[in-house]
């Protein structure tokens, strides 16, 4: 396959960004999208140039790097589904394709196709966890748990925080991340105590980041390559409108004992 | 809570409910012009003879649609900024039309709504209405109706800003379950159906009373005016 490709150069985060067209020859179809650009990028080094610099990691669809807008769509059209799992037999021959960093203020660009994902890690810092002691591992049945709200926990957690939802949001809002890590933990009997606290943290900490709101257009679930549903846009809303109606509990001695 | 952008959202969709409510008892309210004229001019004259209650709804749903619009433009801005640089390609996979262009249509309406004001409210564009009387010697409210939409061009408006209002009301429907918190993926597809079902029976209320006149099934009575 020969391929026309658009990439979005940019040397660093203060210097404007611009389309690049490339050629990407012999490409073969059983390719992942990110090896295509590993046989791009060997071509532009043998010619001396600056390779593409795009984020990956696991290449196996669980780590959540890999974030590239392909086409106009995060992730690329192939539904539930990572970049890195994207392989090229879905695109077809002579096709020219346009690749583009995710765009929102919380996520700058650091070079070409990378960004700053920290908001979310500042977001997972102000509530995204359970402060238990960490001991020997419990008994798996130890706490016994209704099967479907263990299944709603884990649909809720397999979100990697890739932030393809912030960038197909026409808002960049960040809810469809933050309602997942709201909702693993209130599936589950060790998210409760820290019920209200964690939701009321994880928002004011969404605020601060400065994504958007979320107008219900449901185009994060469409491109989640987890298929997160914005059930948990709706799960953190009540969460959030249940915690203002109860008083921050009284300091506790978290770690003690 | 009110003061981070879900407390926010949760405002404006509850001011639109209620916007939303209101909407349907203004048809409810109107469709009664196919009842002839005593039949509306005695609600206008009974809407008329309870200023405390009219008073009430009127300052009642300024203050909504002004808490309503003020929110939705202050998010609006917000979300502008917090994607400074565009795509230069971006695609919708799954949003709606309506869902997207929910600020436009808004504002959309919100002139139509001033010029509804000018035009039947305040009679700012027609003065002649203000000076109508029925056989009770009662504002005739009917003829008023009558003779605005007889008028082509104000019919189109009207057509026009109603099938925008059904637009919102599409997605302002549905949206409002999900922003609550009481929408789940078992009920989405129901509201979502309901949204549309709503929507065009709103729509083709509103519509049908200017069709209604421009097609000569609505008209003055004989012998008056």
């Amino acid at each position: 396959m020969n391929l026309t490709l658009r990439v979005w150069r940019q040397k660093s985060p203060r210097e404007a960004g611009r389309l690049v067209t490339y050629q990407a020859r012999d490409i073969i179809p059983d390719m992942s999208f990110l090896e295509m650009l590993d046989v791009v990028n060997e071509g532009l080094i043998l010619k001396g140039e600056d390779p593409i610099a795009f984020d990956h990691d696991c290449r196996e669809g669980i780590c959540g790097m890999c974030s590239l807008v392909i086409n106009g769509v995060p992730h690329g059209h192939q539904s539930g589904t990572t970049v890195c799992q994207l392989h090229m037999r879905h695109f077809h021959d002579g096709q020219t394709i346009t690749i583009e960093p995710w765009r929102a203020r919380p996520f700058p660009v650091l070079k070409d196709l990378i960004i700053d994902r920290s908001a979310f890690d500042r977001i997972i810092q102000a509530g995204g966890f359970t402060s238990v002691n960490a001991g020997g591992a419990p008994d798996a049945n130890a706490i016994p748990i209704p099967k479907e709200e263990a299944e709603l926990a884990m649909d809720a957690a397999a979100c990697i925080g890739c932030g393809a939802c912030v960038a197909a949001c026409k808002n960049a809002s960040a809810m469809l991340f933050v309602g997942a890590k709201v909702s693993q933990f209130l599936h589950l009997p060790q998210g409760h105590p820290e019920r209200e606290a964690r939701v009321r943290n994880m928002v004011a900490a969404m605020d601060r980041e400065g994504f958007g709101n979320c107008t219900n257009t449901y185009e994060c679930e469409a491109v989640c390559p987890k298929n997160i549903s914005v059930r948990v846009i709706a799960e953190l809303n009540r969460e959030l409108r249940r915690a203002a109606f109860r008083p921050p509990p009284a300091k506790r001695a978290v770690g003690a004992g | 809570m009110w003061k981070t952008s879900i407390g926010l959202k949760l405002i404006v969709a509850v001011t639109g409910v209620l916007l939303y409510l209101f909407v349907i008892g203004h048809m409810i309210g109107n469709l009664q012009v196919y009842l002839g004229p005593n039949a509306l001019n005695t609600y206008a004259e009974k809407l008329r003879a309870l200023p405390p209650l009219l008073w009430t709804v009127r300052i009642g749903l300024l203050v909504i649609a002004v808490v309503h619009i003020t929110l939705t433009i202050t998010l609006a801005f917000q979300n502008r900024a917090a994607r400074p640089i565009r795509y230069v390609r971006k695609e919708a996979v799954e949003a709606s039309v309506s869902s997207r262009t929910m600020v436009y249509s808004g504002l959309a309406l919100l002139g139509f709504v001033v010029y509804h004001l000018l035009h039947l409210t305040w009679k700012l564009t027609n003065p002649q209405y203000a000076s109508l009387r029925d056989a009770h010697d009662r504002p005739d409210v009917y003829a008023m109706v009558v003779l605005g939409f007889q008028n082509p061009v104000a019919s189109v408006i009207y057509i026009a800003a109603m099938i925008v209002l059904g637009f919102h009301f599409t997605h302002a429907f549905s949206s409002f379950f999900q922003t609550v918190g009481w929408s789940t993926p078992r009920t989405r597809p129901t509201l979502e159906r309901v949204a549309l079902i709503l929507a065009a029976i709103i729509v083709v209320g509103n519509i049908s009373i200017p069709l209604s006149i421009l097609l000569g099934v609505v008209h003055l009575p004989t012998g008056g005016m």
